[in-house]
């Protein structure tokens, strides 16, 4: 196949799906644990996402979030903080009592540090 | 045993206090079951099929009935046990009603209570009238006729797991074990009732932990069409046309999800029972962070209390199903035995 013909049928390099555990970086993970430790409470039930407004309008989504931080997939998590409006439904929901509201503030402070080379 | 039989009161008439009092009783011990209803029984009494096999609840009722006519058994029905104390050289227990029971031994069996719905005012239980419980929905069962409160008949049912249990919200941490099998169990019964309804559970984890529950869950997908959605609901609300509206994600798409019931059952958890709350602090035994009773060791001491003489059985240490509370009975008078024997 040349390489004009790849191209047609969409044969570019793709990134990688793979979460790449041993490649990725949990330092963020870290700085939240530390700063708002109810995090480790998630127990991936989605009340919080069900109740978010944001998240019915965007892709946001607070439950895949907080798996992005523990998987340390820094990319995605990115775009999420900045969705969030801090209103703090989601908080009323929460079955674990996971502070959310303050996951996403300390979540978002970690990427700025991050991107400082502050972490 | 010779001369007088020992005597042995039973606290709470449910399946662990019938197992116990007719195990004891086999063994030639004299017992007084004392139960505050006003029969024995328990919870079971308003099951209609059990699970795992979905046999007929009638079976065990029959059985559990047949256990404790017994001529070494005094039944005492509509009393209310309200403190144990040490008397002599063994105890004696207050009864409702101002009367005093003495005995050598006693077994605390004072069940469980379901977690009240209203408290999660979110789902609208007591506001919206297609909102039941999961204990409501066997009296559908029993009655035969699954129907919504305007008497007509449901084309959608959602059933709602974890209800009151795993739940910081309502100060309920602990799963309460058989809920996640009764919603299997009752969402197959609903669909061979009414065959052109369409049913969903609600669940954050399937726990499908006794022997035949997991054949049980896959027989719901396998051949009654039984939906399953990975998240936990949010809230409830009634839209125009009187339908209640849920909101939940689907945490296995990752996307928000909201649909139209019918009728949306609470898979209700099971909480210490108030009556034993109240006996357990008017006669010094120790509760768990659960509230449940605290045995002296989760692995060999299951039965026991700290208080000598007195030993526990069923459901008020911790949620278990029927097969689990005879065990647990059956246990409780090995250890009271055991406890005589050395008297
Ligand atoms: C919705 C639901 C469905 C279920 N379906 C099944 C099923 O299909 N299969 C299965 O294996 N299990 C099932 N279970 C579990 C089953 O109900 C329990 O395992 C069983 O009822 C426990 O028996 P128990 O004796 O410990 O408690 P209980 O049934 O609660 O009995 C306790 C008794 O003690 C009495 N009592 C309480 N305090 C006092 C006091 N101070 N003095 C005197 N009497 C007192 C109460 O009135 C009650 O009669 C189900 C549970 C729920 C919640
Ligand atoms: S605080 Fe953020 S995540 Fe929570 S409900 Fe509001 S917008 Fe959604
Ligand atoms: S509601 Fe709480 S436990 Fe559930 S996914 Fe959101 S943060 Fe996690
Ligand atoms: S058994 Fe299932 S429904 Fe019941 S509390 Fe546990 S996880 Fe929730």
């Amino acid at each position: 196949m040349s390489i004009d013909q790849a191209n047609k049928f969409g044969f570019t390099i793709n990134r990688s799906r793979l979460i790449d555990y041993d490649a990725s970086d949990r330092k963020v993970r870290d700085y939240i644990t530390a700063r708002e430790p109810s995090f480790r409470l998630c127990f991936a039930c989605g009340g919080c996402t069900a109740a978010c407004t944001a998240g019915h309008h965007t892709t946001f989504n607070l439950r895949r979030m907080n798996t992005y931080i523990r998987r340390g997939e820094i990319d995605p998590l990115r775009e999420e903080v900045t969705r969030c409006m801090l209103c703090g439904k989601c908080l009323l929901v929460c079955p674990r009592g996971v502070n959310t509201r303050n996951v996403v503030a300390v979540a978002a402070e970690a990427i700025r540090k991050l991107d400082r080379n502050e972490l | 045993m010779k001369g007088t039989p020992q005597h042995v009161i039973i606290a709470g008439g449910g399946v662990a206090g019938i197992e116990a009092a007719g195990t004891l009783a086999d063994l030639g011990y004299r017992v007084t079951l004392v139960e505050k209803g006003d029969e024995p029984g328990g919870h079971i009494l308003q099951w209609h099929a059990l699970f795992p096999d979905r046999r007929p609840a009638g079976e065990v009722k029959s059985y559990l009935r047949k256990r404790i006519e017994h001529r070494n058994i005094n039944i005492i029905t509509r009393t209310t046990v309200e403190k144990i104390r040490h008397h002599g050289g063994g105890v004696a227990v207050n009864l409702s009603g101002g009367t005093e029971e003495k005995a050598d031994a006693v077994i605390v069996a004072t069940g469980f209570e379901l977690f009240d719905a209203r408290r999660k005012e979110e789902y609208g239980y007591g506001i919206y009238d297609n909102v039941i419980t999961s204990a409501e929905l066997e009296e559908m069962f029993n009655r035969n006729r699954i129907v919504k409160a305007d008497g007509t008949v449901p084309s959608r049912i959602g059933l709602i797991h974890c209800v009151g249990s795993r739940d910081e919200k309502v100060n309920n941490n602990h799963c309460s074990k058989v809920c996640c099998v009764t919603a299997v169990k009752q969402a197959i019964e609903i669909r061979k009732m009414l065959p052109s309804c369409e049913v969903f559970c609600f669940y954050m984890d399937m726990r499908m932990y006794g022997p035949y529950y997991e054949e049980l869950y896959r027989e719901a997908q396998e051949f009654h069409n039984v939906n399953f959605i990975r998240g936990k609901v949010s809230e409830a609300s009634v839209n125009i046309n009187n339908r209640l509206v849920i909101k939940v994600e689907d945490t296995l798409a990752g996307r928000p999800l909201r649909m139209e019931l019918d009728i949306m059952v609470l898979m209700v958890g099971m909480e210490m029972a108030g009556s034993g709350m109240k006996l357990a602090e008017a006669s010094g035994m120790k509760r768990g962070i659960n509230r449940f009773l605290e045995t002296t060791d989760h692995h060999y001491g299951n039965n026991l209390s700290s208080i000598k003489g007195v030993f526990y059985a069923g459901t008020c240490t911790a949620p278990m199903n029927i097969t689990d509370t005879i065990s647990h009975a059956r246990a409780a008078v090995a250890e009271t035995v055991r406890y005589l024997n050395g008297k």
